[in-house]
């Protein structure tokens, strides 16, 4: 059910190091890579395909196609109202749920459509996990509880396997040694950032695989906001992470691949590096020097 | 294998419950459907101007009406609005200009909810000890005031609500060109906000319309013409019931058409409150 | 000539605030006259509700005092109704109230909630305006129309088709054939119809005030529609809803005209449901105008007592909770 093994690569980490400017400043510090990326080819872990979403007649998203890679971290980034959260909403069906809502395209997780008909869109969610920008543990229950809502409703009952579960993903979200010691307490009494990775093991506590995470740090300070980032380069290793974010450097410091969004279409999509330092696209590089948004 | 079986468990529950939902939503349709087709169906036989310009005759006898019913209730609606209206809507602008903080406005407020629980016939004792009591008689001054001891908590509240909605901008920009507090109230924001009040005073007079019991011993009822407010009056809710219950064919089938009449008139203050409130709340932007 | 000054119009409209609770009093320096003469009088107005209240419970209180003097507390513990031997007992009412009250409780909560999730959380969006329509209409109709339907329709229905049906599951002591439809389940069954818009309403309320973002989540972790519901919206609004649930309480309690039209208005006690009853406020509305005698009315106005006793307190727990459910959710 949950996979623990750590599987080796053959990519030697990325050693970004982001020189730490004060607040407004429009430089954008660039991160300096000293290992390429993995000469194993990449397989593909979700294929966007001619996705177009509307809300209402309103239309969101325009023909967007990407390639999702495994193991990897792509970030979305892009002005307000530019489509980013609509389009990973997309990726786990969460679209959907809105009342007026409407989808053309296909999206593809491991050469399966998500979107076949013989598929319950729980099961989709159970694989593509979600973090909010809000971290939102249920009130009414215990850290304990939260970690394992997912479980419960996958109708594990075995005490047993449900510490271990919990146990296991709170150390995976880097959380496991601040609240040991007080499970039973409720999940809405830690602190912000503290709920956050709490939200970030309940989600790991499924069998996840992709993990989707929009703007997961706007709501909490530079502390937490930094070690959540830590944690996103843990569980790189182990798990497929889309995270949308408005922060750019945010984007440059945790992410391999970025995708640039502007009015519901994806101007850009390549390595990290290539868009911070030399993206092919003016739109790309006015947002990226500031010119706009 | 256990794990299919417990997904397909799950599915089901909940198409189950969202059709149980689902159902329980037909099921209060029903009745709300028998009783408009029954009252539409049965109150049309005698729906006729006799209905609405005679005066009730003795049983058997025909061209009865409900024309001084009709009035009656239109007349104790009129009293009720002056007793329950300027309490009410200056209680709820008070509530909304002072009452952010401090135990009076706060208590005030806590005792308004609780009194728009009191069930009506206790109301009506209340109106039947200080009205009929001291005056001896029954009359439509005392049941009026049993209706408009009604409305008082209910267009408290709604004003308060409506003109907190106001914003604070508005009547900061006014006291900025110098005008005191008590002239923009008055002038700028409860007309900016009086659709809303009118609304809430069109459903508190919905409401009253429809109540039977506190006026059952203090309007009484009666057979003629409405002359003076200090007599006993008829008013359509009370008609209704009192043919209802008696054991004349003749009666209660005017008395089906007095509940259609009572319906129409209460379900079109209703609609009517709510769509001006709808088109009004422009003004309020 | 009224010169505010800066501070005032930021602090609560120039009036600032005293701690006394009297509202004529404090400082006023910076005030004009027109102001204090503005704020005296809404004052006043809104003084007058308390005044209201306290009339209320006092008109009733004196108006109970022969009947108090007379009974004392065997008014309280007395099944018998004897306006001749001016012996006035309660339990028959009080009975009637609160057997009708909550079998209308029984029926209405699980439809009324159900329709609340309806609304809420499961209908696509082009039927929640006409459900929330006929929400509307039921809850606008006079009682005195329900009851002459009640009288005439509901009550042969009953008669006909569902006491038989009951009968057969359940039977005796609940359930024993009678031979009219005026009784203690009917006045139930029409009271469950009117106080189904007050539940609905309050729990939409406390439905609607969880923030989306908890739904979210759940969905998010692969939750179905109905275990989305469960987890975030039912678990934390339980004291919301009961709540709701006790207002409607309230409303069936002091429920009249409906009830008396259909109840048979017999006082006594008995565990068949089929069987003609009277509850508080019917015997109020049938013999307050028939009442001779002080002691007499005195005790039809101590019911009245009873009554709003019990819709009061009853009404100021459910207050509390819901607006405790409510706001509880601006924390998290």
């Amino acid at each position: 059910m949950i996979d623990e093994a750590i599987q080796k690569e053959k990519v030697e980490k990325v050693k970004m190091e982001t020189t730490k400017t004060s607040g407004e400043s429009m430089k954008l510090v660039i991160p300096r890579a000293e290992a390429e990326m993995s000469n194993v080819a990449q397989k593909t872990k979700m294929k966007i395909e001619g996705v177009c979403a509307w809300f209402g007649d309103k239309q969101a998203l325009f023909d967007v196609n990407m390639n999702v890679h495994e193991k990897e971290v792509t970030a979305i980034i892009g002005p307000s109202g530019c489509g980013k959260s609509t389009l990973i909403r997309c990726f786990n069906r969460m679209h959907e749920t809105v009342p007026t809502a409407r989808f053309a395209g296909d999206i593809m997780l491991e050469d399966k459509s998500i979107f076949d008909p013989r598929i319950d869109p729980v099961v989709v969610r159970r694989r593509i996990g979600m973090v909010f920008q809000k971290p939102t543990p249920f009130p009414t229950l215990s850290i304990y509880e939260n970690v394992i809502v997912g479980l419960k409703l996958n109708g594990v009952r075995d005490k047993k396997v449900l510490d271990q579960a919990v146990e296991s993903s709170l150390r995976k979200a880097a959380l496991w040694e601040e609240v040991k010691d007080s499970l039973y307490k409720p999940g809405a009494a830690l602190s912000g950032g503290q709920q956050q990775r709490l939200c970030i093991a309940r989600a790991l506590a499924v069998e996840l695989e992709v993990l989707l995470m929009d703007e997961p740090c706007s709501a909490l300070d530079p502390i937490s906001t930094s070690k959540v980032e830590e944690l996103i380069h843990e569980l790189r290793q182990n798990y497929t992470i889309v995270i949308v974010t408005h922060n750019m450097q945010q984007a440059a410091r945790v992410s391999q691949k970025t995708a640039f969004m502007l009015s519901g279409k994806l101007i850009e999509y390549d390595a990290t590096e290539k868009v911070f330092t030399n993206p092919s696209n003016k739109l790309t590089e006015d947002y990226i020097t500031g010119r706009f948004g | 294998m256990f794990v299919i079986n417990y997904q397909t468990q799950r599915s089901f529950t909940n198409k189950l419950m969202v059709f149980l939902c689902g159902l329980a939503a037909v099921i209060a349709f029903v009745p709300l459907v028998s009783l408009l087709v029954y009252v539409v169906s049965q109150g049309y036989q005698q729906f006729k101007p006799a209905f609405f310009f005679n005066l009730p005759q003795a049983v058997g006898v025909p061209g009865g009406g409900m024309a001084n019913a009709i009035l009656g209730t239109l007349t104790l609606i009129l009293i009720a609005s002056v007793v329950g209206l300027p309490i009410g809507i200056f209680a709820g602008v008070y509530l909304a200009e002072f009452g952010k903080k401090g135990k009076f406005a706060w208590l005030v407020r806590f005792v308004a909810d609780v009194l728009s629980g009191v069930p009506s016939i206790v109301t009506g004792i209340v109106a039947y000890t200080v009205i009929v009591k001291p005056m001896g008689n029954f009359s439509a001054l005392a049941g009026g005031c049993a209706l408009g001891f009604m409305m008082i908590p209910i267009v408290t509240r709604t004003t308060e609500e409506l003109v907190k909605l106001i914003p604070h901008s508005l009547r900061e920009a006014s006291w900025a060109l110098g005008i005191p507090q008590w002239k923009t109230v008055l002038s700028i924001v409860i007309r900016t906000a009086k659709n809303g009040i009118l609304t809430g005073v069109l459903l508190s007079i919905a409401r009253v319309a429809g109540e039977t019991a506190p006026l059952l011993f203090t309007s009484f009822n009666n057979q003629f013409w409405p002359r003076t407010i200090n007599e006993p009056t008829a008013s359509l809710t009370v008609q209704v019931y009192t043919y209802a219950i008696s054991p004349f064919d003749d009666w209660r089938q005017q008395a089906w058409t007095g509940a259609l009449v009572l319906l129409l008139i209460v379900l079109a203050v209703n609609v009517f409150a709510k769509m001006f409130f709808k088109t009004g709340r422009g003004v309020l932007r | 000539m009224n010169v505010l000054n800066e501070q005032d119009s930021v602090v609560n409209g120039g009036a600032v605030k005293p701690a006394l609770p009297f509202f004529l009093f404090g400082k006023f320096k910076e005030v004009g006259f027109g102001d204090k003469l503005f704020r005296g009088i809404t004052g006043f107005f809104a003084f007058l509700i308390l005044v209201l209240a306290l009339l209320t419970f006092l008109a009733l209180w004196v108006n109970s005092g022969p009947c108090l003097k007379a009974m004392g507390w065997k008014f309280l513990i007395s099944s018998e109704w004897d306006p001749i031997k001016e012996h006035f007992g309660a339990v028959p009412f009080v009975y009637g109230t609160l057997v009708s009250s909550f079998l209308a409780l029984l029926i209405a909560t699980p439809l009324g909630l159900g329709i609340s999730l309806f609304l809420t959380e499961l209908a696509p969006l082009n039927l929640r305006t006409p459900v929330a329509f006929i929400v509307d209409i039921l809850a606008a109709i006079p009682s005195v129309v329900y009851g002459l339907w009640g009288m005439f329709v509901l009550a042969p229905i009953m008669q006909a088709y569902v006491n038989p049906v009951m009968v057969k599951l359940i039977g005796g002591p609940f359930f024993v054939t009678t031979s009219i439809g005026l009784s203690f389940f009917t006045a139930g069954v029409i009271l469950s119809i009117m106080i189904l818009p007050t539940i609905i309403v309050i729990s939409r309320e406390v439905f609607e005030a969880v923030p989306n973002v908890y739904r979210e989540s759940a969905k998010a972790l692969g939750a179905t529609d109905w275990e989305t519901i469960q987890l975030s919206v039912l678990k934390p609004s339980k004291p919301g809803v009961v709540g709701a649930i006790m207002l409607g309480l309230g409303r069936a309690l002091g429920e009249t005209m409906a009830v008396t039209m259909v109840i048979g208005n017999m006082a006594q006690v008995t565990p068949n449901l089929l069987a003609p009853g009277h509850s508080m406020a019917s015997v109020i509305a049938n013999e307050f105008t028939e009442a001779t005698g002080d002691v007499y009315l005195a005790a039809l106005s101590e019911i009245g007592l009873l009554l709003m006793v019990i819709t009061l307190v009853l009404n100021i727990a459910a207050h509390l909770l819901v607006w405790f459910t409510t706001r509880n959710y601006g924390r998290a």
